[in-house]
């Protein structure tokens, strides 16, 4: 056999391919390219919103029209033309009444390359699911059992009709419209995304799922996930996303909002696959996502991302810890091959008194890619004996690839206790040697030394999603090697 | 088992192997000694097949087969299992977790499924016993703030599991106080059988009272220089290594 080093590592996570890659071909309606009122006001028609929804999209377009495109992150791609993107396209085989059994064929086929086949997803452990495909939700399970807690879990374009009330409220106070560019251009044009309300006191049985994914050509997605903890409830929700190969630059700008009232709890975990671009680093998902959320009085948010796929991230989820004793986490796994680059991150704002919030952050860098940790954490002067812990580590594979880390602290409070912890290693040939020489090959040694690596994170998965998170770290940098 | 001819390795271009023979069979024990520097290590590295260092001459046949161009876990699949001198960290991976991926790795090259749990547990009780390890112990990462001692008794459990053919202990007694000493000696007798067979690189004899070296040669300047029989090693004990570099220099 031959000599194994990281230059040939190097070469060989170049050849690694998008396991995702493949395009279903369901009859979409997809909308002519380009945005501008009456595009607005179509999707809005399209979706039979009222007019209050019409009025508050009409006005996020209004702002996003004198924004400009945030330049400060540590990425560098080709800003997206985005009067040649088409904003709304669902596949047309859906039923408003519909069935797993009614949904097309082709769907189901592609869930189970993807290996999330509804079916065999709602048999699996007590997970419910609301599938977005290309927009408009599919297929949604378990609804039942949820609706005897009083638990609300819908596509968020039901709920602007069912419970007009709740969306009114929630919906733009956590991301306001003006918050950034992409907020603003996913409040005029998001299409579809869940929603979810969970009742005072009521802890959510299942974990709740969403599976993403971007399938028509040239379309970008804007979902929208608005989730409420009323006080004292607790809810866990998994996001998983994939999207097939292109050599276009697909987009995708989500807001998610969470609130946590007072004793509330979320989880809120994601795993992300999309296609990363190929290893020239043409195509991929420009991954431009605003994720926040708000605590009350001992409420507590926590996120837990592994990230592997899109060309470009840009992607910060944050905790407003508004309420006294409220806490805030967020863990995160990030990895980048080829020419990705990732910038993210968190912020953590701590506004009352006794606020906590923890920072892991883990970035794995191989090839030409570049991997960023940003990071905010505030203590506003009203926030006595606020307490931080952060801590980022990186792990480097091969000389082409970077890894930085931009902590920033802002602290207006004495009474504030900060820590920030930071680490960068590199997977050492010692190490492989050990592994080789007790029977395992190259490739499943950096897998386990990635998982070790990232395993405080892996922890805090819930169980199901950690599984599939370990393959996924291993498909990333698999194909890697042999 | 092992037949090494005329064997000559270097690192980065540097000879540090210099024409080594070396002959072992099945149900012998060897022991390796030598000054620092000598190529004990390395002759260990090279067996069990480092990249990094490039055999220039010779031949390394194992079991019938010239391994020379296998890579390291092909060797780890035919039963060659090195205990390292300096076993390194691996943050993250509990010893448990580290030897079921390697178990598992070693039943795929050999066409078996993995291990069921439940079998995979009771082999781990059992050597952990064999080798007096606390089970808390096999959830730490591996090798990550252990002590020299811990270090090298979790090699030998790692042998344990794998239950190679040939097993090469590379100073596997530095650091071992005098009870671990004996309770790891006492693992790899337990262990022995006629069918396989170990090197034992050490600096001291005491490890030598326990593990009954069949042959004792001694390694200098990248080449045996010496060989004989276990008082070929309380000779050693006794008057260093000045003599033998006397004869070999004279
Ligand atoms: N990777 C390397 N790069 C450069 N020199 C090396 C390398 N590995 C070994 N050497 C050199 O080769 C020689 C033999 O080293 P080796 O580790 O085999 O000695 P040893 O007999 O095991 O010594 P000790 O008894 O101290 O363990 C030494 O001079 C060492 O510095
Ligand atoms: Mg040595």
């Amino acid at each position: 056999m031959s000599k194994y080093t990281e230059d040939d590592l190097r070469e060989e996570l170049k050849t690694k391919e998008y396991e995702y890659g493949f395009y279903t071909d369901i009859e979409s309606e997809t909308f002519p390219i380009g945005l501008n009122e009456d595009i607005v006001r179509a999707i809005s028609k399209k979706k039979e919103e009222p007019q209050w929804m019409t009025d508050w999209r009409l006005d996020a377009f209004k702002v996003w029209k004198d924004m400009a495109e945030p330049e400060w992150a540590n990425v560098n791609y080709e800003k997206p033309d985005f009067q040649a993107i088409a904003y709304y396209s669902a596949p047309v085989t859906v039923d408003p009444n519909k069935t797993l059994d009614d949904v097309d064929p082709d769907l189901l086929a592609m869930y189970k390359k993807l290996g999330i086949s509804v079916d065999e997803q709602k048999k699996m452990n007590n997970i419910a699911m609301d599938i977005v495909v290309d927009s408009v939700s599919v297929a949604t399970t378990f609804k039942k059992t949820l609706g005897e807690k009083g638990i609300i879990f819908m596509s968020i374009s039901e709920a602007i009709k069912e419970h007009p009330e709740l969306v009114k409220r929630y919906l733009g106070t956590v991301v306001p419209t003006k918050d950034n560019f992409y907020a603003a251009l996913n409040s005029a044009v998001f299409s579809d995304g869940s929603f979810c309300y969970i009742p005072k006191g009521v802890k959510c049985p299942m974990e709740l799922s969403t599976y993403f994914r971007i399938n028509q050509a040239g379309t970008g997605q804007f979902e929208r996930t608005l989730l409420v903890a009323d006080e004292g409830s607790y809810v866990s929700y998994l996001e998983g996303c994939t999207a097939p190969s292109r050599d276009e630059n697909q987009l995708h700008a989500a807001v998610v909002e969470l609130i946590a009232l007072d004793d509330a709890e979320i989880k809120y975990s994601t795993v992300q696959n999309w296609y990363p671009g190929n290893a020239e680093g043409k195509g991929g998902v420009y991954n431009f996502v605003t994720k926040r959320g708000l605590c009350e009085k001992n409420a507590k948010i926590s996120w837990t991302q592994v990230e592997t796929g899109s060309a470009v991230t840009w992607k910060y989820p944050s905790c407003i810890l508004k309420g006294d004793n409220s806490v805030g986490e967020f863990y995160s796994i990030a990895i980048t091959n080829n020419y990705q680059q990732a910038d993210t991150g968190t912020k953590m704002i701590h506004l009352g008194k006794n606020t906590k919030s923890t920072i892991i952050s883990k970035g794995i860098s191989a090839g030409k890619s570049q991997n960023s940790y940003r990071g905010l954490v505030q203590i506003s002067s009203r926030a006595d004996n606020a307490r931080n812990f952060s801590q980022c580590d990186s792990l480097l594979m091969g000389n082409a690839c970077g890894a930085h880390t931009f902590p920033y602290i802002e602290a207006k409070n004495k009474t504030a206790k900060i820590e920030h912890e930071a680490t960068t290693s590199k997977i050492g040939e010692d190490q492989i040697f050990y592994c080789n020489q007790r029977g395992i090959d190259t490739e499943k040694a950096i897998a386990l030394i990635v998982n070790g690596f990232s395993k405080e994170v892996l922890n805090k998965l819930p169980m199901e999603f950690a599984v599939e998170a370990q393959k996924l770290l291993e498909i990333s940098l698999e194909g890697s090697v042999g | 088992m092992l037949k090494i001819e005329n064997l000559h390795a270097s690192v980065e271009d540097k000879a540090i192997l210099r024409g080594i023979n070396l002959e072992v069979k099945p149900g012998e024990v060897h022991a390796i000694m030598g000054p620092n520097g000598s190529g004990k290590s390395t002759l260990s590295s090279v067996i069990a097949g480092k990249e990094e260092y490039e055999v220039t001459d010779g031949t390394i046949v194992f079991n019938e087969e010239d391994i020379n161009e296998l890579a390291a876990e092909e060797r780890a699949h035919k039963g060659v299992f090195l205990s390292f001198q300096y076993p390194v960290e691996i943050p993250g991976v509990s010893v448990t977790n580290f030897i079921k991926t390697a178990i598992n790795e070693n039943r795929k090259a050999k066409g078996l499924e993995d291990m069921p749990a439940k079998d995979m547990l009771k082999l781990i009780r059992e050597k952990a016993e064999l080798l007096e390890i606390d089970r808390k112990f096999l959830s730490r990462s591996l090798n990550e703030g252990f002590s020299g001692g811990e270090k090298k008794r979790n090699e030998i459990f790692q042998m344990a599991m794998l239950e190679p053919k040939l097993a090469i202990l590379d100073e596997t007694d530095s650091g071992l106080d005098i009870d671990a000493l004996r309770i790891v000696a006492n693992g790899v007798n337990k262990l022995k059988s006629k069918d396989n067979a170990v090197i034992v690189i050490t600096h001291y004899q005491r490890l030598l009272d326990h593990i009954v070296p069949d042959f004792v040669h001694v390694l200098y300047n990248g080449k045996i220089v010496k060989s004989g029989g276990k008082e070929l090693a309380h000779e050693l004990e006794e008057k260093g290594y000045d003599w033998i570099k006397e004869e070999v220099d004279a």
